[in-house]
């Protein structure tokens, strides 16, 4: 079984991006366009992974994690988040919802496919 | 298929909507109806199309975007007040950058100064920007490690505390990247570990002590630890055999650190201090109007085959009715009424499933107040847009065939409707035209007006023009109505009323044709001195079509209704052969070229006598008429469009095909086609009126 | 795609049918169902081997009559002749046959080429022959059996 990642990003190209990126490493994708959808798809799915932007309507990227490290099934789910933000404010505030690491875009598709590996069991 | 090619085209797609959505948002703020969530979306729209344009290295795209998000986010931020100035910079700012995408998806050169000069007012906008508290300097990162060529031995402390884990972070993981870096020895120390009964299922408890045999730099080791610096005690010791080398620090390509890499060892031992965030609830909440109403995104495949299946229930249960009717079953019978019940029910979901793919035709009005806008500077006229009913819904298949149509309507409204303001203050107008665009839903269709507050059309002009051109005859009598309409005729915009702005090469003509392609009419009413409206009015769908059911020969047809003006029964008098091969009909006092539709597709070889025959008067693709000829008539009726392209290829003369109650398939006639190819040589309906004229006079 | 479904017949499961006196197979994994023969709708300016079409579930399914496809003597469908709607590519058609009459497995190696004396017609549609127990069962290549090109046209 493939390890499956959960991408989390309201443009769709990001999203178009990162599917390519990641059919192409092997990986299952799923997507979802911002946090709110994001918790709808993990009412059904168990990704090994979560990729989530952090600016997004409805609910951004900090809540989301935030309501993932609160569930019981999903408080140990890796989440990776993707954002052109560079400046630490937000690392910061990320890290502290819980985010188990960073990606900085426009990103390098193999660096990508790293991170995923280096916090996927 | 070149997938990096389809993301390209997705990108631009959704650059698209996010300049609409741009636009919106920043008209709601010119006129101080904005909320957070509007300047959010405003800044949201820009940040997304930046941070595509990176993907694909649009480094223009990306710069001005970037100077546009960084005003944005000092309004976001309550440091810039959206007053009109700043406003009207922004909405520049807005156009331009529609324009530096366009460019970018043309892959046509981007004049430089026109960014530029906005990137300047930008950043003065900038400059003036409250600055509530000073961000902290992005700390820089002084890191001295050592190198050397050989290996060396690495001695790393690492003690994960309990944050680590709740950020689901892995101790296996980070030893198996380690792991490809050189040769690891791990020792675990659970000295700290408390009797089982005790263990706090969240705690962190293991520490460990790893020896790594690597030539890599201290920084490549601390890479490793990245995700969980400040989540653990991280203490690298000095390698054994150390030369040490000042080097410049070194990154790990795109990833970022929680934290300054440089982090001093003893630093690690202390308890970092936790951050206190609080997540403000509109970072919950998010945009009031979506939450406001739930909903699911459906992929549009599934909508469509949902509407397929439908398509067949409406036919199965044509086929049932036809069944049971044949069958001799009495009308009030119980199987008849429950049959009717079926009937309604089924038009019932037919109606609701339509209605799913429906959109509001805002994603098209949004792109109109742009539009006015250069208009109106290029004909140097004061233009204010009104729109009305931008949430009537049409189906999604009609929505994204309006928005040309729509153009060049609104195009022709300013440049040919409204006057200048000088010549408007001499009429005693305001010096700002209005422009109003509106939607609404009319007896089973979309009506979408445009309407001026112009001087009207000049019908003494507009006839000249059509008589000069030789449209219509010199002193034909036409009611006001139908000169306002000869605007419509190929041929009439040309040479001189053809400006830069509604030429564009694309006549009234062209917008008429792609109109009742359609299924739509168009048409225009107006008033002297007080101005223009066109009306344009479309099928709600494009999947389903109200059409007429003819016989010709032995076939069915579907003769689609949006084209039919009347029935008729020609009379013998009135039909006149033209040559040998076109027969005219004579109608209140034109001539009508007629035809005989089976024997343009082949159904029979001897043409029909026209007295014995069932006409239909249409109308096609220019305004002009044609009669034509088929035997019998048997009803009108709602049917399901299916595509000939599908399994097969496309026929001359037929649109579609659509499935009988019978069960069989029926085609549906291409008029316009139809009445095109049974036209002698390039002769128009027009020069074969002047020429009957010339003969009945000789 | 076409070409796995069509040509390459290795160990692959044949179905075969009759048009009049003689016998033909396809591909098994090319066929989608078979079906009775419906009255069809015929089109204008359409080549004489094309039936016209009928409704498959909501679908316009073109007809090819294949007698008259292959140069074949034939006579007007009745309730008896049959219809094997298959996929060509992205297109489903029907073909309109006598009736099926074998299911067959056979490997690459039973297949002999097509004698030099075959007409042009035969050359284009069958891509060999299959000895099956005394009968002779001609491969068809479902490639060109739809007119794709508008030059076909009647």
């Amino acid at each position: 079984m493939s390890t499956t990642v959960l991408t989390v990003d309201d443009s769709r190209t990001m999203r178009d991006m990162l599917k390519h990126s990641l059919l192409k490493a092997g990986f299952r994708v799923l997507q979802a366009e911002d946090g709110l959808d994001g918790l709808e798809v993990l009412k059904t799915e168990q990704p090994d992974v979560i990729v989530t932007d952090l600016n997004m309507p409805r609910l951004d990227g900090f809540g989301f994690i935030e309501a993932i490290r609160r569930h019981i099934d999903h408080k140990t789910m890796p989440v990776l988040v993707l954002t052109t933000e560079v400046d630490s404010e937000k690392k910061s505030r990320a890290k502290a919802a819980g985010a188990t690491g960073w990606i900085v875009k426009p990103f390098d598709p193999v660096k990508l496919v790293d991170a995923i590996r280096r916090v996927a069991v | 298929m070149d997938s990096m090619a389809t993301i390209r085209r997705t990108f631009f797609q959704e650059c698209e909507e996010q300049l609409g959505e741009l636009e919106t948002g920043l008209i709601k703020m010119e006129s101080g109806t904005q909320s957070v969530d509007t300047v959010n979306a405003v800044f949201r729209a820009v940040h997304s199309i930046k941070g595509g344009a990176g993907i694909f290295g649009l480094d223009g795209l990306v710069k001005f975007a970037h100077a546009f998000e960084t005003t944005l986010d000092d309004v976001r931020c309550a440091r810039l007040l959206p007053t009109s100035t700043v406003m009207a910079t922004l909405l520049r700012a807005a156009d331009v950058l529609a324009d530096v995408v366009r460019a970018a998806r043309e892959d046509l050169p981007f004049d430089d100064n026109k960014t530029n000069i906005l990137i300047s007012a930008l950043s003065k906008l900038d400059q003036n920007a409250v600055i509530h508290e000073t961000s902290p300097p992005s700390e820089s990162i002084t890191e001295h490690s050592s190198t050397d060529t050989g290996s060396k031995n690495w001695l790393i402390n690492f003690y994960p505390r309990r944050e680590l884990y709740a950020k689901a972070n892995e101790t296996a993981l980070l030893f198996r990247e380690l792991n490809r870096l050189g040769v690891v020895n791990v020792t675990i120390d659970t000295s700290r570990l408390p009797e089982l009964s005790q263990i706090d299922v969240d705690g962190a408890y293991l520490s460990w002590t790893i020896n790594l045999l690597s030539d890599c730099t201290e920084s490549v080791i601390r890479d490793v630890f990245e995700f969980v610096d400040g989540d653990c005690v991280l203490d690298i010791a000095n390698p054994t055999e150390a030369i040490v080398v000042d080097e410049p620090p070194e990154f790990y390509g795109g990833f970022e650190f929680f934290a300054p890499m440089g982090v001093d060892v003893s630093d690690t031992a202390q308890p970092v201090e936790k951050i206190e965030v609080s997540v403000k609830p509109e970072n919950i909440t998010g945009k009031v109007e979506a939450s406001a109403t739930s909903s699911i995104r459906v992929d549009l495949e599934r909508v469509d085959r949902m509407i397929d299946l439908v398509g067949e229930l409406v036919i199965n249960e044509a086929m049932l009715s036809q069944r049971i009717l044949e069958a001799g079953i009495v009308r009030a019978s119980g199987v008849a009424v429950a049959l009717e019940e079926l009937e309604h029910l089924t038009r019932e979901i037919q109606d609701s499933v339509m209605a799913i793919r429906a959109q509001p035709v805002r994603s098209v009005f949004q792109r109109m107040p742009r539009l006015v806008r250069e208009v109106a500077t290029q004909t140097g006229k004061l233009v204010r847009l009104l729109t009305e009913g931008e949430g009537t819904e049409v189906d999604k298949t009609v929505i994204e065939r309006i928005a040309d149509p729509l153009t060049h309507m609104i195009r022709n409204a300013i440049d040919h409707g409204l006057e200048s303001p000088e010549i408007r203050l001499a009429a005693g107008k305001p010096a700002e035209g209005v422009v109003r665009l509106a939607a609404l839903h009319r007896s089973g269709r979309i009506v979408v007006e445009v309407a001026d507050d112009g001087a009207g059309i000049n019908r003494s002009r507009v006839k000249a023009k059509a008589e000069e051109n030789g449209l219509i005859s010199i002193d034909a009598a036409l009611t006001d109505d139908e000169i306002d309409n000869l605007i419509f005729l190929p041929g009439f915009s040309t040479a001189s009323a053809v400006t830069d702005i509604s030429g564009r090469g694309v006549g009234m003509d062209v917008v008429r044709r792609s109109v009742q392609a359609l299924g739509g009419r168009i048409s225009i009413s107006s008033r002297p001195g007080k101005g223009s409206t066109f009306t344009m009015s479309l099928p709600l769908t494009l999947a389903v079509l109200d059409g007429m059911v003819v016989n010709a020969a032995t076939h069915s047809l579907i003769v689609p209704l949006g084209a039919i003006l009347e029935t008729l029964q020609p009379r013998a008098q009135d039909v006149h052969p033209l040559d040998n091969k076109v027969r005219v009909l004579s109608l209140r006092g034109g001539y009508v070229p007629m035809v005989d539709v089976a024997m343009a597709l082949g159904y029979r070889s001897e043409a029909i006598e026209p007295t014995k025959s069932v006409a239909l008067l249409v109308e096609c693709e220019g305004g002009s008429q044609a009669v034509l000829l088929f035997d019998t008539i048997q009803g009108q009726r709602q049917v399901v469009i299916k595509s000939l392209e599908a399994n097969y290829r496309a026929v001359p003369g037929i649109a579609a095909a659509t499935v009988m109650g019978d069960g069989r398939v029926a085609l549906i006639l291409d008029v316009d086609a139809i009445v095109a190819a049974s036209r002698t040589d390039q002769s128009r309906p027009e020069t074969i009126r002047a020429d009957i004229t010339l003969m009945e006079a000789s | 795609m076409s070409q796995s479904f069509t040509s390459d017949v290795k160990a692959r499961e044949l179905i075969a049918f009759r048009i009049g006196e003689q016998e033909f197979c396809i591909n098994i994994m090319a066929v989608r169902e078979i079906r009775g023969w419906t009255l069809a709708t015929a089109l204008p300016h359409s080549p004489d081997y094309l039936r016209g079409v009928i409704n498959l579930r909501g679908a316009v399914l073109p007809i090819i009559d294949l007698a008259v496809r292959l140069g074949l003597p034939s006579a007007e469908p009745t309730a008896r002749n049959v219809i094997i709607v298959a996929q060509i590519e992205q297109q489903q058609v029907g073909l309109l046959v006598d009736a099926v009459s074998d299911i067959l497995t056979l490997n690459e190696e039973h297949i002999q080429p097509t004698p030099d004396v075959a007409s042009d017609l035969v050359k284009t549609f069958v891509r060999g022959l299959l000895p099956v127990e005394g009968r002779m069962i001609s491969l068809l290549a479902l490639d060109h059996v739809l007119p794709t090109h508008a030059l076909e046209a009647a």
